[in-house]
């Protein structure tokens, strides 16, 4: 291993198109907005341009509540970026969020002995810097 | 309805060396297994009217015309599908072989030598990897073994499928591969040198991970009928599928974490060529993570979901069971060659090539692929 920590890569970063630009920026300012078909209400996530119920392509953006279950997780030992060297290892969870779309991020607060399928969950918000906060998931207590 | 039930032929195979770097260019790679395998089908290279390269590898159809000559190239296609790819493209070429588009569709695969750093920046970049380079890599999900993780944990934790049963797939595919003079790991495993390898992305071990590797294989498919006149006995595709999952693009959002999309290719498969899972004399199943192969085994209908586990328990997919699996090593000990390499091995056990390694009696067989976030083909094969 050569690489010291001082010399760690950039953490890859959300590159924003005009189609999913508000998520970003509703993370931002601590908020969860998914895409909510114009036409037929479907919520859907990722952010994509055509809701695939109804083929519509207006929505609008929707805030919706950051409480769900676990899904499934994995644990991160190898750093597959080197970015992420210093946090191995780590948790990430997939859950079910209650408006029905998915959410994967990190684990906070507990670490992956703590999970089981089913377990409640709610969405926090990491700080990256001025311009980027991530999603992140905790246990609810 | 046409069907392309036994109008195509696999009718050459060839490889170059395996092996986890190599001095030569991935196109040379390339040009190499492809010229072994059209002389193993007794063919000039001259005779290749239809091409049909690795859609990821950055080797394009043109490449083939110039350092082959090729007077006059037919037929070129792309199948776009990761490690489903190989498979993906003998239907592609069955069906430009049993419509007389071409005559004889070369398939080829090389990879060369990729340093672990640069895998995650390739993957980042790949069209299909949108909505996960977006929306994923930034929290840490980067490789597939951190994709995968996810489905195999909610397998584990939905039907108690253990590590232990992971390690039985990894065990497996080394005792072949210590049989095979061409794998790249024959070193004999245990169970418990499975469970002491180290953890990569829980429930993934180091043993759970496929091979890094640098090669190329490639197969000829000729139509059913110009296979007759060739050098080798013609081993036919008697069905063949691809099929994709929901939410291609994001594990995350799929309802159903422990379907892949060869679910949907396998009945078709199987109807086509009209033979039943008892039939099946040999498998070899695209094993990029131990987990991929028993989620495609419950998939493909060998067992109901949720049942892998024991399925492959008691030796029936060692060497000698009742479903011998990945008879050269597989990814995992043979080599990453994308699933390319299990076509040309399926190939030789239908033709009796394997000497020590040989199916007694193989006659019908099949391959998968798998690849991206879940595509799936399948192909079953007989002499
Ligand atoms: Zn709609």
């Amino acid at each position: 291993m050569t690489d010291s920590y001082d010399q760690l890569p950039e953490k890859p970063r959300p590159q924003p198109s005009t189609e999913n630009q508000p998520y970003w920026d509703g993370l931002r300012e601590h908020r969860l907005l998914v895409q909510r078909c114009a036409n037929c209400n479907k919520l859907r996530h990722y952010p994509r341009p055509m809701c695939d119920a109804c083929y519509a392509m207006d929505y609008t953006w929707q805030e919706i509540d950051g409480r769900g279950t676990v899904h499934s997780w994995a644990t991160s030992h190898h750093p597959f970026h080197h970015s992420f060297k210093r946090e191995v290892p780590y948790v990430t969870v997939t859950a079910d969020l209650e408006s029905g779309v998915r959410l994967q991020a990190p684990l906070v607060g507990s670490d992956e002995t703590a999970l089981a399928l089913g377990l409640r969950v709610i969405v926090d918000y990491a700080d990256v810097d001025a311009s980027l906060s991530l999603p992140c998931l905790r246990l609810e207590s | 309805m046409f069907n392309l039930r036994d109008k195509a032929a696999v009718t050459g195979v060839g490889e170059t060396r395996y092996a986890r770097d190599s001095e030569k260019s991935q196109l040379a790679l390339t040009l190499e297994a492809s010229l072994n395998a059209i002389v193993d089908a007794g063919l000039d290279p001259k005779e290749i009217d239809g091409v049909i390269p690795y859609a990821a590898g950055g080797i394009v159809a043109e490449d083939f015309i110039t350092n082959f000559g090729l007077p006059d190239l037919r037929y070129s296609a792309l199948t776009p599908m990761g490690g489903a790819s190989p498979v993906a493209a003998l239907q592609s070429a069955a069906m430009a072989v049993a419509t007389g588009v071409a005559n004889h569709v070369l398939v080829a695969l090389g990879r060369g030598s990729i340093s672990g750093g640069r895998i995650t920046s390739r993957l980042a970049e790949m069209p299909q990897m949108r909505l996960v380079s977006e929306f994923e890599m930034p929290l840490g999900t980067n490789a597939p073994a951190q994709f995968y993780a996810h489905m195999a944990r909610r397998h584990m934790e939905l039907y108690g499928t253990t590590y232990e049963q992971f390690g039985e797939i990894a065990v497996t595919c080394r005792q072949n591969a210590v049989l095979n003079e061409r794998a790249m790991m024959r070193k004999p495993m245990t169970l418990a040198d499975h469970q002491n390898s180290r953890m990569i992305a829980d429930p993934f071990r180091l043993f759970d991970c496929s091979l890094e590797s640098a090669g190329a294989a490639a197969v000829v498919v000729t139509s059913a009928e110009r296979a007759k006149d060739l050098r080798h006995r013609p081993i036919l595709i008697g069905g063949v599928a691809e099929g994709h999952p929901e939410s291609p693009s994001a594990i995350t959002q799929r309802p159903d974490l422990t379907r892949f999309g060869i679910a949907s290719a396998a009945p078709i498969a199987f109807a086509m060529a009209d033979v039943t899972h008892a039939d099946i004399d040999v498998a070899e199943i695209y094993d990029c993570f131990t987990f991929v192969v028993l989620c495609q085994l419950e998939d493909m209908g060998f067992c109901a979901k949720g049942e892998g586990g024991e399925f492959i328990a008691n030796g029936r997919i060692r060497p000698g069971g009742e479903l011998p699996i990945n008879t050269h090593g597989g990814l995992l000990s043979e080599a990453h060659i994308a699933g390319m390499n299990h076509i040309v091995e399926l190939v030789r056990q239908l033709r009796g090539d394997c000497g020590e390694r040989q199916v007694d009696g193989a006659e019908i067989g099949l391959v998968t692929g798998f690849g991206d976030l879940g595509d799936g083909s399948i192909a079953i094969m007989h002499r």
